[in-house]
């Protein structure tokens, strides 16, 4: 079937890098303090919550561009998101209160191969957001997190099993020698880390994004000596895939 | 003339990435093709601004050739009828790239981009290059101007001498941003191309002049996510509308952007929003060209 029939057969919601996604306007339904992150619950309305590691943009209240949030968790009629309030968009979206509605468009990118043997969550920072999500869909594996401070760790209670160390200790000092098939997201040096202990790891990357569906060319990433489309070809890269 | 055409501005949009956006459009506006494959420029490109965002993709694309031996046949299928975007760094560039699409019957009409501001110009004037495109092939050329000229309407009367069938105003205008701690640019190359609402203005001025200046069509783009910004352009001269960065934040935007302005336009009295082409000059008194 080609995308554009594929396009037409999935009626109102929207074919985007091949896969199926949608765009709704949907309401906050809780904001909850996690030590330095919020986490906005918003209802589900008809957006399927995808594979974990898959992102949806979410119109940031007074912005020009909406803001890529890898999904947290996935209640039943909810999803939830783990935001860093960071610059003017994350401010926004940390700033609404149950009862507004914000569009959201999803789910975008490809999310994280979950037949894996022996998986191991590895996250740096908020770079937790899409753990739990995803530790749920494979029954509760192991979980390594770090932090930069008491006050962030507090987001490991949305992993209670996880073993956590926050600065100067690092992740990847826990990570075994043999670590099986490792899922990481974080910082970019923290990526980096794990890519060099453990280059067949699934590693979940950030960039600038102002569309999320392969429209704006803006958040290329150099894999193999070309630019290539995080949102289209990402946001989920294997270690040895030569990023940067 | 009783439908507005509601395109996409180039480089705004990947039909074959989104197809089914491509096909809510009247006429989908490739991303532009230099005679060579492009990588574009490093990352970061792009960056939010407080009324708008800037890019610096730089052009990336295939190149003419894996353009029209992979990417039009798959245009094709969509139903669309596809514009080609034409880029270089010469006349002889632009004039390769019309060539080899000028037997190309997916090709409805070709896009001069003429203003990229991310890239190094050409060193030809814009009348040049429409000249060179003229001289290889008879599709509609449509002139893609910058804004950032003093009098875009002396270039609209040169390209239109020179050949042009139409005009697309604007493109992006050369703005910056530096990041809020390291005060350094935030992005890789430094300046970028400028899109977005405060871009609306900028584009109704120099469409108002051109649509004086010369009988062409324009194409009016810059800053429309809404029916009402769709019909500031179309008041100031316009006859089609392309959509840019409202793309980005809203895929449904053409279907909900054509139901705005029709209701906007019958909102004012207007028996269709072709009705509305031109206004602004009639109120202001001037004469139509």
């Amino acid at each position: 079937m080609t995308q554009a029939r594929a396009e037409r057969a999935a009626g109102s919601g929207l074919v985007l890098a091949g896969r199926p996604a949608a765009r709704e306007h949907l309401r906050v339904v809780g904001v909850e303090q996690i030590g330095a992150y919020t986490l906005l619950r918003l209802e589900r309305g008809e957006l399927e919550p995808g594979v974990p590691g898959q992102f949806f943009m979410l119109e940031a209240p007074g912005r020009v561009l909406p803001r890529p949030m890898s999904l947290c968790q996935a209640p039943p009629g909810e999803l939830a998101f783990l935001i860093d309030p960071i610059g003017p968009g994350t401010r926004a979206l940390c700033a609404l209160e149950p009862g507004a509605a914000i569009h959201v468009l999803g789910p975008l990118g490809n999310g994280f191969d979950l037949g894996v043997e022996r998986p191991l969550l590895v996250a740096g920072g908020i770079g937790v957001a899409p753990m739990p999500y995803l530790s749920e869909t494979l029954g509760g594996p192991p979980a390594l997190l770090g932090f930069r401070s008491d006050r962030h760790a507090e987001a490991a209670r949305l992993l209670p099993s996880a073993e956590v160390v926050v600065e100067p200790r690092l992740v990847t000092e826990l990570l075994p020698e043999d670590p099986g098939g490792v899922l990481a997201c974080g910082p970019t040096p923290m990526l980096e880390a794990v890519a060099a202990l453990a280059p067949q790891a699934q590693l979940a990357w950030e960039a600038p994004m102002a569309c999320g569906y392969g429209a704006c060319y803006g958040c290329v990433v150099e894999i193999d000596g070309r630019y290539r489309r995080l949102c289209v070809d990402g946001p989920i890269l294997s270690g040895c895939a030569g990023k940067d | 003339m009783q439908r507005i055409p509601i395109l996409n501005a180039s480089g705004c949009l990947d039909a074959l990435t989104a197809p089914g956006v491509a096909q809510q459009l009247d006429t989908f506006v490739t991303k532009t093709v230099t005679p060579l494959p492009r990588e574009g420029n490093p990352p970061p490109r792009i960056a939010e601004t407080e009324a708008g965002m800037l890019n610096s993709i730089g052009l990336q694309n295939p190149g003419i050739e894996a353009f029209v031996a992979d990417h039009l046949p798959r245009l094709e299928e969509l139903g669309v009828p596809v514009w080609v975007s034409v880029g270089g760094f010469s006349a002889q560039d632009y004039a390769d790239v019309c060539a080899r699409i000028d037997g190309c019957d997916t090709v409805a009409a070709v896009e001069l981009n003429l203003s990229c501001p991310n890239v190094e110009e050409a060193p030809e004037t814009a009348a040049e290059l429409v000249a060179a495109a003229r001289g290889v092939t008879g599709k509609p050329l449509y002139a893609k101007l910058s804004p950032a000229s003093w009098d875009p309407a002396e270039t609209a009367r040169a390209v239109a001498a020179a050949g042009a069938d139409g005009l697309s105003l604007v493109n992006t205008i050369r703005g910056l941003s530096l990041d809020p701690g390291t005060l350094r640019p935030t992005l890789a190359r430094g300046p970028g191309g400028y899109s977005g609402p405060a871009l609306g203005p900028i584009a109704a001025a120099c469409i108002y002049a051109c649509a004086t200046a010369v009988e062409l069509p324009v194409v009016g783009m810059g800053g429309v996510a809404s029916g009402r910004d769709a019909l500031t352009l179309l008041a100031a001269g316009a006859s089609a509308i392309a959509l840019g960065t409202i793309l980005f934040s809203d895929p449904r935007a053409p279907g909900r952007i054509r139901r705005e302005l029709a209701s906007e336009a019958a909102a004012l009295g207007y028996e269709s929003p072709a009705a509305i082409f031109g206004q602004a000059r009639q109120v202001a008194g001037r004469a139509e060209p």
